[in-house]
C-alpha cells in the first residue's frame, strides 16, 4: 500500500485551498441590486445587455442600502462588490468618505446630437463618482377595493386623516420622506420643507403629525411589502415605490391607485466600490449605462424615468403590457404638480441625528 | 526524587500547558474588549487631519472671530483632506458635535480647491464666501472638540448628556433621551426574564432530582435538547407559534375565544410579549442547570428529618430545602441576567417596535450610523452595569456560595 508522508499531504491541502480562486480569464463584475421587481428591470434593461455587448460576466447580488458592508469591504481591503446601485445621497457620502471611486465626467458618453453629458444630465445630476442613472418617487398609494362605494382619498392630507378615511396606513420604517410628508400634509409648502425642518419647532411639528397616527402605521422595510399588504389589505394605504405599484397594478391587474399629491422624488446611480480589481471592466458598465438609450430602456420594465434630457424623448411603452409608460413617471408634468426633490444634502447632514430621534420615537 | 525544587519546575511545567489558553483569551476577548474600550475616549482622526488649524485654535478665545492665519490654515488642510478623500470622514465626526456641519465641511472643501488655484488675497473672505457659517463662533468651537484626541463626547452621548457651549455638561431635552430609557428597560427585562426562568425552572429541576432514574434522564434530555438546538431555530419557532396567523391564534380563534379578523387576533410577537417569551425560553437551560446540579447535592434525609420533627412540607421546604438551593438560584439569576442583558438577535427578530434592547442600540450604531465610538461607548456602560451588578451580587449573596455544580 502506498504510504502518503502527512507533510506531502499538508502541501497539497495546501495548495488546492490557495488554488480555489480562479485565474480571471474571462473578465467578471459582481454588481449589488435592490433585488425585487426593480432588481429584475435593470438587469434586463442595463446588465444583461452590457454582459452581452462586452462580454463581461455578471455577477448580481442583493441589498437593502446603506454604506455599512461597502465600508467594511474598503477597509479591511477585501473587495468583493465591484459596482453598487445606490440612492443618491449615500453615493454622494461614500463618495466623499473615499469608499468610490471617482468617475471623470468628461468620459460619458455624449447624447446622440454631440450635446456632451455634462450639459445633457441636470444640474447635479452627475456627482464625483458617477452619473445619476434614474428618478423614482416615495408616494402613497391605496387599493380601490378598501374604499367601495366611499370617497377615496385624493390628497397628502387624506393618508393623515384617520377620520374620513379609517384603516391602517403603511409607511417605510425611515424618517427620510417620512418627515417631509408628515409637513406637506400639515400645509407647509414644498419649497420651504427643508427649511423648516432645519428648526427645532419644525421637527417637533413633524413628529406631531406623525403622533397623530402612529397607532395606525404598519412599518414596511422592503420595497416589495407594500404592494403585498395593499393586496392584502392589511393596510388601506401604504407610502411606496411607485414603480412597485406600477407592476402590481399592470402585471398583477391589482386595482392600486398612486396619489402623486406631495410625492418625494429620488435619484439613483451606480457606484464603483474604491479598491476594485476590475476597474476598467467597472467604468465601462458606467459609461455604458450612462448612455441616453439604455437609460431610457428602464421604462421598458418599470415605472423609472431616466434623467438625461436627451433620454426623455425615447421613453415609450412597457414592454410586456403594451402600456404608455409616460403617464406613469413620477417625472410626468401632471404628477410633478406637488412634487419634493429630496433634498441629499439636507439629508447627509442631519441623518445621524434625526434616525436617533425617529428610532428613539418609534420605540415609544 | 521530587524536592522543592523539582516541584517548582512541575508547577512551572503545569502553567505552562494553560499558555495557549491565555494566549487565545488574550488575542481574541481581552484585545478586542480593550481596543473597543479605547476606542469609546479615543479618536485621533479629525487631530490627524486638520493638526496646525487645531493648534492655532486652541488659542483662540472662542468668541470672536479668529484669526486670518486661522482661515488659511483651515484652507489648506480641508483641500488637502479633500484630495487625500478623507473630507468624508472628517466631516461626519464634525457632524457629530454639531448637526448640520456635515455639508459646510465637504462643501467649503470643493468650492476652496477651486478657489486655491486663484491665489486669493484673503483666505478668511473665500472661506466666508464659500459658506457663512463660517462666520459662526459655534462652528469653530466645533471643529475644535471634535479635535480632541481623547474625549467624553461618547459617554456623554451615551447617557443623554450634552457639553454645553462653556463646557458644562447639560442633560438633553426629554424627546432627546434615548440610551437611558432603553438601558432601563433592558434592566427591567433582563430581570423579568430572569425572574421568569426562576419560576419556571425550579419547580422542573425540582421535578427532575426527584425522579426516579430513568425517568430523570428523560426529563434532562428534554431540556437539553433545545439547549443544543441552533438560537435561531428556537426564535423563528416562536414566530410560527406566536405570530397572528400562527398556530396559537388559530387555536383560540377555533375554541372561539379571539375574533378572527386580523385586529383582534392576539399580537404576541413583534412586540415586548414576544421578547419575553423567546428570551425566557432560550434562556431557560442556564437556569435549570445550576439548580439541578446544587439540588442533587442536599441528600434527601435533611428533609426526611424535618417531616420526624413534626414539620409540614411547605415549611420543611421553606426552611430547610429552599436555603440550601440558594447557591443555584443565585447562580442560575446571574448567569441569566447577564446573559440577557447583551442579547441581540432574538429581540431583533421579535421584538418588533417596542421589544428593542439596548443591544440593538449598540447594533445599530456599528451596522447602520457607523458611529463605532458611540457603539463602544454604549458597550462600555454594559459593562459597567455587569461589573457593578456582579460586586453588588457578592455583597449579598456572596460570589464564594454561588455554585455551578
Amino acid at each position: 500500500m502506498m504510504k502518503i508522508h502527512p507533510w506531502a499531504l499538508a502541501a497539497a491541502l495546501l495548495a488546492a485551498a490557495l488554488n480555489t480562486a480562479p485565474a480571471h480569464a474571462q473578465e467578471s463584475l459582481t454588481v449589488v441590486s435592490w433585488g425585487g421587481a426593480y432588481g429584475r428591470a435593470s438587469k434586463l434593461a442595463v446588465l444583461e445587455p452590457f454582459s452581452e455587448e462586452t462580454g463581461i460576466e455578471l455577477r448580481i447580488e442583493d441589498y437593502n442600502g446603506g454604506l455599512a458592508q461597502i465600508r467594511a469591504q474598503v477597509e479591511t481591503g477585501n473587495v468583493h462588490w465591484d459596482l453598487v446601485d445606490m440612492e443618491i445621497p449615500d453615493m454622494v457620502r461614500a463618495c466623499d468618505e473615499g469608499l468610490l471611486e471617482l468617475v471623470d465626467a468628461e468620459s460619458l458618453p455624449a447624447a446622440a446630437d454631440g450635446t456632451p453629458a455634462t450639459e445633457d444630465f441636470p444640474a447635479d445630476g452627475i456627482t464625483d463618482c458617477g452619473p445619476t442613472q434614474l428618478f423614482y418617487s416615495t408616494a402613497y398609494a391605496y387599493n380601490q377595493h378598501s374604499f367601495e362605494g366611499k370617497p377615496e382619498p385624493a390628497s397628502l392630507g387624506d393618508f393623515f386623516d384617520l377620520q374620513k378615511f379609517p384603516g391602517r396606513r403603511g409607511m417605510r420604517r425611515s424618517a427620510v420622506a417620512n418627515l417631509e410628508f408628515a409637513l406637506m400634509a400639515d400645509g407647509v409648502p414644498t419649497e420651504q420643507v427643508y427649511e423648516v425642518l432645519e428648526t427645532p419647532e419644525g421637527m417637533d411639528q413633524a413628529f406631531r403629525k406623525l403622533d397623530s397616527i402612529k397607532d395606525a402605521i404598519v412599518w414596511w422595510e422592503a420595497g416589495a411589502q407594500p404592494p403585498q399588504m395593499l393586496a392584502d389589505r392589511e393596510v388601506a394605504m401604504s407610502t411606496a415605490y411607485n414603480g412597485r405599484i406600477f407592476n402590481a397594478q399592470v402585471l398583477e391587474k391589482q386595482p392600486f391607485v398612486i396619489v402623486w399629491d406631495g410625492q418625494v422624488l429620488d435619484s439613483g446611480g451606480f457606484g464603483i466600490v474604491a479598491g476594485t480589481r476590475n476597474l476598467e471592466a467597472a467604468q465601462k458598465l458606467v459609461r455604458y449605462a450612462a448612455r441616453p438609450e439604455v437609460q431610457a430602456r428602464i421604462s421598458k420594465y418599470i415605472s423609472y424615468s431616466p434623467v438625461r434630457r436627451s433620454a426623455l424623448p425615447l421613453v415609450s411603452t412597457h414592454l410586456q403590457t403594451g402600456v404608455e409608460m409616460a403617464p406613469h413617471m413620477p417625472t410626468s408634468p401632471e404628477n410633478l404638480k406637488r412634487a419634493l426633490p429630496n433634498d441629499w444634502e439636507w439629508w447627509s447632514d442631519h441623518a445621524d441625528e434625526v434616525n436617533e430621534r425617529f428610532g428613539a420615537w418609534l420605540a415609544r | 526524587m521530587a524536592g522543592p525544587l523539582n516541584q517548582g519546575r512541575l508547577r512551572l511545567r503545569a502553567a505552562a500547558l494553560t499558555l495557549p489558553l491565555i494566549a487565545f483569551i488574550g488575542l481574541t476577548f481581552l484585545a478586542p474588549l480593550g481596543a473597543m474600550l479605547v476606542r469609546s475616549v479615543h479618536d485621533p482622526l479629525v487631530a490627524e487631519t486638520l493638526p496646525e488649524t487645531l493648534a492655532l485654535l486652541n488659542q483662540w478665545d472662542g468668541r470672536s472671530l479668529p484669526e486670518e492665519a486661522v482661515f488659511a490654515a483651515a484652507a489648506r488642510e480641508l483641500v488637502r483632506a479633500r484630495q487625500e478623500r478623507t473630507i468624508g470622514q472628517v466631516a461626519t465626526r464634525i457632524n457629530r458635535v454639531q448637526s448640520g456641519l456635515r455639508s459646510t465641511l465637504t462643501g467649503s472643501a470643493r468650492k476652496l480647491q477651486r478657489a486655491q488655484r486663484a491665489q486669493p488675497q484673503s483666505w478668511r473672505e473665500a472661506m466666508l464666501e464659500a459658506d457663512s457659517d463660517w462666520a459662526e463662533a459655534s462652528t469653530w468651537l466645533a471643529v475644535r472638540r471634535a479635535g480632541e484626541r481623547f474625549t467624553a463626547r461618547h459617554y456623554l452621548q451615551a447617557l443623554d448628556l450634552d457639553q454645553g457651549p462653556e463646557g458644562e455638561i447639560i442633560q438633553q431635552p426629554p424627546e432627546r433621551r434615548i440610551y437611558l430609557p432603553l438601558l432601563g428597560r433592558t434592566l427591567l427585562v433582563s430581570l423579568s426574564i430572569a425572574v421568569l426562568c426562576l419560576a419556571l425552572g425550579y419547580p422542573i429541576a425540582y421535578l427532575i432530582v426527584h425522579s426516579p432514574p430513568r425517568r430523570a434522564n428523560m426529563l434532562l434530555l428534554l431540556v437539553l435538547v433545545p439547549f443544543w438546538t441552533s438560537l435561531l431555530v428556537r426564535t423563528t419557532s416562536w414566530i410560527v407559534l406566536l405570530q397572528k396567523q400562527g398556530v396559537v391564534n388559530d387555536i383560540l380563534v377555533s375554541l372561539g375565544l379571539v375574533g378572527d379578523d386580523a385586529e383582534e387576533r392576539l399580537a404576541m410577537i413583534y412586540n415586548m410579549t414576544g421578547t419575553l417569551v423567546a428570551m425566557t425560553h432560550v434562556l431557560l437551560p442556564f437556569m435549570v442547570l445550576p439548580l439541578y446540579s446544587v439540588m442533587r447535592t442536599i441528600p434527601p434525609v435533611h428533609m426526611r428529618a424535618a417531616a420526624s420533627l413534626g414539620a409540614r412540607f411547605p415549611k420543611a421546604f421553606w426552611r430547610v430545602y429552599w436555603p440550601q438551593t440558594l447557591p443555584g438560584v443565585g447562580a442560575g439569576a446571574l448567569l441569566v441576567f447577564i446573559l440577557s442583558i447583551g442579547y441581540y438577535i432574538t429581540p431583533a427578530l421579535v421584538g418588533g417596535r417596542t421589544g428593542q434592547l439596548i443591544s440593538n442600540m449598540v447594533a445599530y450604531h456599528m451596522q447602520q450610523s457607523l458611529n463605532w465610538g458611540l457603539a463602544a461607548a454604549l458597550g462600555g456602560i454594559l459593562l459597567a452595569c455587569v461589573a457593578g451588578l456582579y460586586l453588588l451580587f457578592d455583597r449579598v449573596v456572596g460570589v464564594e456560595r454561588m455554585r455551578l455544580g
